[in-house]
């Protein structure tokens, strides 16, 4: 009512609008703009998640349910039994103990591998990055340069060398190959990291008289939580998923996980368990998964941080 | 007594000698400002002092030491940088401790060098909180706090007011020339602002390219410019510059167009006289109007564009052919078009040899 009188009166009639368009343009929901943006982006979702669809569904039905040959139709009866098999049961080769066996190697590759990868190569990054020692730019170019080599080329090479170490066909020399096989990338990337940090902050530090770890451990590694969180992702998911290396350097009651799925997939004998196929493959990936889900928001951050400068 | 000396300091990116062979005394207690435009070496040089930056040649001392050698925290410098540098992670309390938990020096003894910086400079409601959540002033003052704390004879200021805004700019320069006072401590200052430098300075060094061109206080360095480099750099709006010709059959003078400059009143420094000169006189030794008429020189000018800036007007005009400036007080009548006298007195002008730039 307020605002009707004070229309109404005289001094307000220099400050009524004029007709036409006033205020925020309005917004249409449907217009053909949102309509290709969401359709694009609906159609893209679906062409991703319908293989993770069929998997889920896949793996809660019973054989007799699959046969009939429906693999998008829902479980008419659900069933964890296929889980329960793939996770403890599953026959590789000799072991019928599933793919608990495979996980729990993969834990203790991939834990040290992660920790010992990240750790060396943080402080690599942090010393090319603010200590320019003489040959800086050298090393780092031998380095980078080891991240295009292909893998395939230091196969054999490798297993001699882990021989006359002693380690090979054990949990240790195949984190040892993943630490090594990770610094290119993740030097890269911790370098880049850092060099984006002020370079005053650093400079304010030495006057300060901190050394070159007192500064990394007060000063950098404080700073630096999203690209230690990009780096666990990247070796993590890396670590986690590698089969090559871990079908090359270990035997067969140290396999990881994924080489494990691979024997229980790829079994020759008997009838194909496509339901536990696809509940051990799903256990499989639900590692890197979790790991992305949970820290989603730092990825990002990290990636985009690291991404400004270098 | 000397706090700061430098003794032939080279130094090389490569092939590029950025400083040369340059040698400077700091008297302790002195507030000594290195201006120059950017890339003159300025900051190199405080880096160089600080031992943030490994030399190629020469020899620093600091309070007697010589510390050619040391490490930035063996010198005796606290340093405050443009961007504050602060520790992110840290609290205020923590950014001050630092640098004494590195020294290891004990729990209460850091506590109250703290509490005394946090009284200087009026940060005591600030210690408990991070960073992030102060304003630029008051981070900067918690950089000074951080140089503060450690007790240190020479500080060393890297543009520390350039990233402020110009009012904030203008509370801290005083708020920094009262510290000096009552600290005494010497202090090396780099910026590339020339009131910066004239407001606090004792004496200002001006740089280019490496190599000091004038150290002097900043009254002679204002008024008699040693060469053309650092008449042009120093004033703003910057110094008149007119080329000439010198003339002295009966007394000297210097002619171009039809004007003839009378120079009996100009303090020479030098008792050669080249034939072609620079004539230099500052826009705010020009009078104009009424006081023009008892000036030594007096023409007429055309006004091409006038500038009011509030206190005083730049006058845009034009001398016998010439560009020529003079500041006016704010409240001049005067238009773009018209022409006007204006007078000067040669005595506050400065003459400059055309080839080699150096002060006649």
């Amino acid at each position: 009512m307020t605002d009707v009188t004070s229309l109404n009166a005289p001094h307000a009639v220099t400050t009524r609008r004029l007709d036409g368009p006033s205020g925020a343009k309005p917004k249409r929901a449907i217009s053909p703009r949102n309509v290709f943006i969401y359709g694009t982006l609906l159609l893209v979702s679906v062409y991703y998640l319908l293989p993770l669809y069929v998997m889920i569904v896949t793996s809660l039905k019973g054989m007799p349910e699959i046969r009939l040959g429906n693999i998008f139709a829902p479980p008419v009866e659900v069933t964890f039994e296929p889980w329960v098999k793939a996770w403890a049961t599953a026959c590789t080769g000799l072991n019928c103990d599933g793919l608990s066996r495979g996980f729990w190697n993969s834990v203790q590759i991939t834990v040290p591998s992660v920790i010992l990868s990240i750790a060396i190569a943080s402080v690599n990054g942090y010393a090319l990055a603010n200590w320019r020692f003489k040959g800086a730019d050298v090393f780092f170019t031998i380095l980078i340069f080891g991240a295009f080599i292909p893998y395939q080329v230091m196969l054999y090479p490798i297993v001699i060398l882990l021989r006359e170490l002693g380690i090979y066909g054990t949990l240790w020399g195949l984190i040892l190959v993943h630490t090594i096989f990770g610094m290119p990338i993740l030097t890269l990337l911790f370098r880049n990291y850092f060099t984006s940090v002020p370079e005053e902050l650093f400079k304010a530090a030495r006057v300060d008289g901190a050394g070159f770890w007192g500064i990394y451990f007060k000063i950098m590694l404080p700073m630096s939580l999203p690209i230690f969180v990009v780096a666990m992702i990247i070796q993590i998911t890396g670590v986690w998923n590698d089969f090559l290396f871990g079908v090359v350097y270990t035997k067969p009651d140290v396999y990881p996980m994924t080489v494990q799925l691979n024997n229980i997939v790829n079994s020759v004998q008997g009838v194909k368990e496509y339901n536990v196929n696809m509940a051990a493959t799903i256990i499989t990936g639900l590692v890197p998964l979790i790991v992305y889900f949970v820290s989603g928001k730092l990825f990002v951050r990290g990636i985009a941080a690291g991404a400004v400068k270098g | 007594m000397t706090s700061v000396s430098i003794r032939d300091l080279t130094l090389k990116f490569g092939s590029l000698e950025v400083l040369k062979s340059l040698n400077l005394d700091i008297d302790e207690g002195e507030f000594l400002v290195l201006l120059g435009p950017s890339g003159c070496g300025k900051s190199t040089l405080l880096n160089c002092i600080a031992g943030l930056l490994d030399i190629s040649d020469g020899q620093i001392f600091i309070g007697g030491n010589n510390v050619t050698w040391s490490e930035p925290s063996e010198r005796g410098i606290g340093m405050v940088f443009q961007s504050y540098a602060l520790y992110p992670q840290m609290t205020v309390e923590g950014n001050l401790a630092f640098g004494l938990k590195n020294a290891r020096m004990p729990k209460d003894q850091i506590a109250e060098r703290i509490a005394r910086a946090a009284e200087v400079l009026q940060i005591e409601p600030l210690l408990k909180r991070k960073p992030a959540q102060l304003s630029g002033g008051q981070r900067q003052r918690v950089a000074i706090g951080r140089a503060l704390v450690r007790d240190v004879d020479v500080f060393l200021f890297d543009e520390p007011l350039s990233n402020l805004d110009a009012k904030l700019r203008a509370e801290l320069r005083v708020e920094i020339k009262r510290l000096h006072h009552r600290l005494k401590n010497t202090m090396i200052y780099v910026t590339h602002d020339q009131i910066e430098a004239l407001t606090l300075a004792d004496r200002i060094a001006i740089m280019r390219n490496g190599i000091i061109q004038q150290l002097d206080t900043p009254h002679e360095i204002y008024n008699r410019p040693v060469n053309l480099y650092v008449a042009g750099f120093m004033g703003s709006p910057g110094m008149n510059f007119i080329e000439g010709d010198i003339t002295h059959h009966s007394e000297a003078a210097i002619n171009f167009g039809s004007t003839r400059i009378p120079l009996e009143r100009y303090p020479f420094i030098r008792s050669d006289r080249p034939e072609k000169a620079i004539f230099g006189i500052r826009p705010e030794h020009v009078s104009c109007g009424a006081a023009a008429a008892g000036e030594p020189f007096t023409a007429d000018v055309e006004i091409e564009v006038v500038e009011p800036m509030g206190a005083d007007t730049l006058v845009w005009a034009v001398l016998d052919g010439k560009e020529f400036r003079f500041r006016v007080d704010g409240q001049s009548p005067l238009r773009a078009g018209e022409t006007a006298r204006i007078g000067f007195d040669p005595a506050k002008a400065s003459i400059f040899d055309m080839a080699t730039e150096l002060r006649l």
